[in-house]
């Protein structure tokens, strides 16, 4: 019991080290003030994170289409009005549909998106839980069979193992 | 002449490969041997006559036979020979034929081996390779075959046809469209048949599990069969993979070697389960548990191959990287869905008779731990899969939307695109698992292994990588994923090395060699063992290029004149000048001289620039690009702003680190290499550990 | 225990059916090309540029062209002139409306468009693209003839090659 707890206070540990909002840093976004021209690099890095709306998953950034320059400067036009980052996005979607943002907006059904993959890997660290606590295993042996505890008679063959193993 | 042959070559295959299913059926069912004989040689004929297609295709490919449709779409006058070549599988018809005749040769070595100890599986491998081998025959020939030419009436109606229809002439054309811009490069001529030889190659494995699964004999057999083939294919997926984001970094022009698009995805999924297979598969091995878990890693790899070939093919995802739609969606649906089903029964079938033979003992163990390697790369999997299916559920789910308006809010129907924040959000952690596992599974020991045990192997190495940590933290990094990362990949380099030595030192001691020796001996007598760690090696070296450049990229975009400046961080290029011409290959190309200084010293000259493909009517940035081992300078010319020698736009990436992706690839694939070379002693020495662990009584 | 493996296998069948029901859908509709002439037209809402709002009431009883453009289109501007001909032509009827949808477009570069070929009949964007999405339309330029009933009479994918070719297909739907 003790061991599991330590176990999962590990793995809970290492998870929230490892949060997103540490993981991946990205270029500072904009400041919402009014200014004059924005430069490129401002442009470049809310087009990143927005795709060309008319070509197949190509991101604004990087898009050499004529239609993708002019939504670019559209971004410039709108940063020099001082619209911060998610303003230009929502004007993005309400403009050219969901699909333009590189991530499903969070509504409706689409929250679906970010629960389904943590919640399926809940459920699977559960099953190996289970398994690891030998509660749950494919033996035709019923299911709750003890945990075996480490026997003393065991320690030759642990030795054995290792022998062999360093032996292979 | 050539044409004639070449689909007559193709309609015979498909002919002999129906024969060969019907003929090892029937012998299976009637246990008549002799049938079964005849679908093996079946089987072997298939490959010379699928070797004679694509030779045939091949020189209408090199001799501008423009008639033929196929020819005409992805070749051209201007192209050089060997890219002629490379068009076999530039696009969907020739790349079918390309695939079949991949699958033929597989099919065939493997009929060729020795079956004395598998005769039952034999016939049902044959069924399944021919079978997947009709299918794509059925496709190349019906659907998409790259033989069909175009003939025209006098009338002026033109007609496509494999033969010549009577009252027609053939309808000459005098150049082709050529190739793809983006696919004339030398990574694209190996990339694709590398992806297609992993992708193929995995058959044999899902072949002798389903007969594994039909005969019932569910015991090791398969798996010790088909393992080192397993290793190979994975081996060929893992290069291709690997190839494909070196050429997307040479060529796309945006900086990265990933773009998480779905048909990338789609070839990555398969790679996930393969490489849970790899691992998991030696704990049915060594303690003989999870084999209803390994079957299903195999099917599932080989569903997940011809679900992304089908989602690349078919036009149900939009993608860069997707063929253009075509008939062959609904015949390829239908194998999909055979495929997928059939597995499914027999393994339902089966279930029981996979039992597993013994209990696990302790949380630290490394059957433990590898389980735990399996929940992480299947977690990984289901991000994958999930955010690849995502999008066409919200649209399909649509229809709720509009048959019910009051939840049309929600049900809205509207496509949505899941980009690279999604993924590298969700599966970071799992990665950083992943990492820490490669650090401490080596030193757990099968079966029994405490907390305590754990610890005493471990203490030293783990010393080691905090040293790490902390020159990182006092030389200024403070990005918590790279100090997490960092960390982990200093402690599976210590673990690693350690093992190494301590194994030399063994040897050392035991047999008085010197330690080069005895490390060229260690890896000799345990090629998995010590191949695996040096392909974690290898993951970890590209771990830490990929911390690199995806933790700390910058970039800046500028417009300069002639003999201006642009700064990123430490580096100042300066524009010096700018060449415009036309190629012999059909392009005009703009090529810019620019000169890299760093820190003020010059170190380089770079030449990016912008080729234009005349017939293409499409435009390439290829980028200037210095490489070291400390960071990459990638710097492109921004074509789509007018190009002068007044004024031209130039975009910087500084991608620190970036090489040693590329680096711990080429380890990787050595350490595969290591690991797959074949072995006569190993099995020897597992009989007698088996035998050692039987007197003993475990 | 045998319930364990049970509702596994159960949970198996389960995802795999549905996956392979969705493929099979997604597919059917990516091999579906535009609606189709014969089958009631989409009903949608179109916000113009200058604010007004033409809807289901303003387009009863009309024969109403639907020609889907954009101003990085380059084949849109062969029909421009000619459609705003036949505008031109049949507005005094009061029984035929015009109007263009503009694709993925910017406001500032669409109004440029209209200005450039003095187009007066009611333009308006795609708003997320639902127009062009309910068409089903693969590309631009598109135009959709429906008929007074709501029945689409006559698609025409690619640019028209002359103001005739717009007139004989009005004119035929008016008999």
């Amino acid at each position: 019991m003790k061991r599991t707890f330590w176990l999962f206070g590990l793995l809970l540990a290492l998870a929230l080290a490892v949060m997103p909002k540490a993981a991946f840093a990205q270029d500072p976004t904009p400041q919402p003030t009014p200014q004059a021209t924005p430069s490129d690099d401002q442009v470049n890095a809310i087009a990143k994170t927005l795709y060309c709306p008319v070509c197949e998953n190509i991101p604004l950034d990087v898009c050499p289409t004529l239609a993708c320059e002019q939504w670019r400067e559209q971004i410039r036009e709108k940063l020099a009005l001082g619209w911060d980052e998610q303003q230009i996005r929502d004007y993005f979607i309400l403009q050219y549909g969901d699909r333009v943002v590189d991530e499903p907006p969070k509504r409706g059904l689409n929250w679906l998106a970010y629960i389904v993959p943590p919640v399926v890997f809940l459920v699977g660290a559960y099953v190996v839980y289970r398994v690891l606590r030998g509660r749950l295993h494919v033996t035709e042996t019923g299911e709750g069979a003890p945990e075996p505890a480490p026997p003393e008679g065991d320690e030759y063959t642990a030795r054995l193992e290792q022998e062999l193993e360093r032996r292979q | 002449m050539v044409v004639v042959l070449g689909s007559g070559a193709l309609l015979i295959a498909f002919v002999v490969a129906l024969y060969g299913i019907g003929a090892a059926v029937y012998g299976v069912v009637k246990k008549a041997p002799q049938w079964v004989s005849s679908a093996r040689n079946a089987m072997l004929l298939t490959f010379p006559l699928l070797t004679v297609v694509a030779l045939s295709l091949i020189y209408l490919l090199v001799t501008d036979h423009f008639e033929v449709e196929y020819v005409y779409s992805v070749t051209s006058r201007s192209m050089p020979t060997y890219l002629r070549v490379t068009a076999l599988w530039g696009g969907q018809a020739g790349s079918l034929i390309f695939w079949s005749w991949l699958m033929s040769a597989f099919a065939s070595a493997v009929t060729l081996r020795d079956w004395k100890r598998d005769r039952e599986f034999l016939p049902w491998v044959i069924v399944v390779s021919l079978v997947t081998l009709a299918f794509f025959l059925t496709l190349s020939i019906f659907f998409e075959n790259p033989f069909v030419r175009t003939w025209q009436y006098s009338s002026g109606v033109a007609v496509s046809a494999v033969l010549q229809p009577a009252g027609t002439q053939p309808l000459t054309r005098l150049d082709g469209l050529g190739l793809n811009p983006l696919l004339r490069h030398p990574g694209m001529v190996i990339h694709p048949p590398m992806l297609y030889l992993g992708f193929v190659s995995f058959v044999i494995p899902f072949a002798f599990a389903i007969a594994a699964l039909v005969t019932g004999r569910t015991d090791d057999r398969w798996i010790r069969v088909t393992r080192r083939w397993t290793l190979w294919a994975w081996l060929f997926l893992s290069l291709g993979l690997v190839l494909g984001g070196r050429w997307a970094y040479d060529v796309l022009g945006w900086g990265g070697y990933w773009g998480w698009d779905p048909v990338e995805i789609a070839a990555f999924m398969p790679w996930l389960t393969g490489t849970a297979f790899l691992h998991s598969v030696m704990i049915q091995e060594k303690r003989g548990m999870f084999k209803q878990w390994n079957i299903v890693l195999i099917v599932l790899t080989y569903c997940l191959v011809i679900f992304g070939t089908f989602l690349t093919r078919s036009g149900v995802l939009s993608s860069v990287h997707a063929f253009a739609q075509s008939a062959i969606g609904p015949m390829f649906f239908s194998f999909i869905s055979l495929t997928f089903l059939i597995s499914l029964a027999l393994l339902s079938h089966r279930w029981q008779s996979l039992k597993s033979e013994n209990e696990l003992t302790s949380l630290f163990s490394r059957e433990a731990l590898f389980l735990v390697n399996n929940l992480l790369f299947i977690g990984i999997l289901v991000v994958c899969f999930w955010g690849v299916i995502f999008p066409l559920l919200t649209e399909a789910l649509g229809f709720i939307g509009r048959a019910i308006p009051s939840l049309s809010h929600i049900f809205t129907g509207q496509k949505v695109t899941v980009g690279p924040a999604f993924y590298e959000r969700a599966t970071g952690p799992l990665w950083a698992g992943l990492l820490l596992l490669m650090g401490v599974a080596p030193l757990a020991a099968w079966r029994a292994s405490t907390a305590k045990t754990l610890g005493k192997a471990i203490w030293k190495p783990l010393i080691a990588s905090l040293v790490v940590l902390a020159v990182l933290l006092a030389t200024g990094t403070r990005q918590l994923g790279a100090l997490v990362g960092f960390w982990l990949a200093a402690l599976v380099i210590a673990v690693t090395l350690y093992e190494f030595w301590r194994g030399a030192q063994a040897r050392h001691r035991r047999a008085g060699e010197s330690l080069p020796v005895a490390l060229w001996r260690l890896a000799g007598r345990n090629r998995r063992r010590y191949g695996g760690y040096i392909i974690h090696l290898g993951v970890i070296l590209m771990a830490i290029g990929i911390i690199g450049i995806e933790m700390f990229q910058t970039e800046t975009q500028g417009s300069i004149p002639l003999g201006g400046q642009l700064s990123l961080n430490e580096y100042t290029i300066r524009y010096d000048s700018l060449a415009e011409f036309d190629t012999a290959d059909g392009r005009n190309v703009a090529r810019a001289v620019v000169s890299v200084y760093k820190d003020g010293e010059w170190v380089d000259e770079l030449y990016p620039r912008r080729d234009y493909y005349y017939e293409a009517q499409q435009a390439m940035t290829i980028p200037g690009l210095r490489s070291t081992m400390e960071d990459d300078l990638y710097l492109l010319l921004v074509d789509w702003q007018p190009l002068s020698t007044q004024n031209a736009t130039f975009k910087i990436y500084h991608n620190p680190l970036v090489s040693w992706l590329w680096f711990g690839a080429v380890v990787f694939i050595l350490g595969t290499f290591v690991a797959a070379w074949p072995e006569r002693e190993m099995v020897t020495m597992e009989r007698s550990v088996g035998a050692v662990r039987t007197s003993v009584g475990a | 225990m045998k319930r364990s493996p049970r509702w596994g296998v159960l949970l198996a069948w389960l995802v795999v059916i549905s996956l392979l029901v969705l493929i099979a859908v997604q597919l059917r509709s990516a091999m579906e090309g535009s609606v189709g002439e014969g089958q009631n037209a989409p009903v949608f809402t179109l916000q113009t540029f200058d604010g007004q709002t033409i809807g289901l009431e303003e387009m009863a009883d009309k024969v109403v062209v639907v020609n889907f453009w954009a101003s990085w289109c380059t084949p849109c501007e062969v029909e421009a002139a000619d459609l705003q001909d036949a505008w031109e032509h049949y507005q005094p009827r009061g029984d035929v409306l015009f109007l263009g949808v503009d694709y993925v477009d910017t406001e500032t570069e669409a109004l440029e468009y209209l200005e450039r070929f003095a187009i007066t009949y009611p333009n308006g964007p795609d708003l997320g693209t639902r127009v062009s999405q309910a068409f089903r339309i693969t590309g631009v330029p598109e135009t959709y003839f429906i008929d007074k009933d709501g029945v689409l009479a006559y698609t025409k994918i690619g640019p028209f090659g002359s103001l005739g070719e717009i007139m004989d297909i009005v004119d035929g739907m008016l008999e």
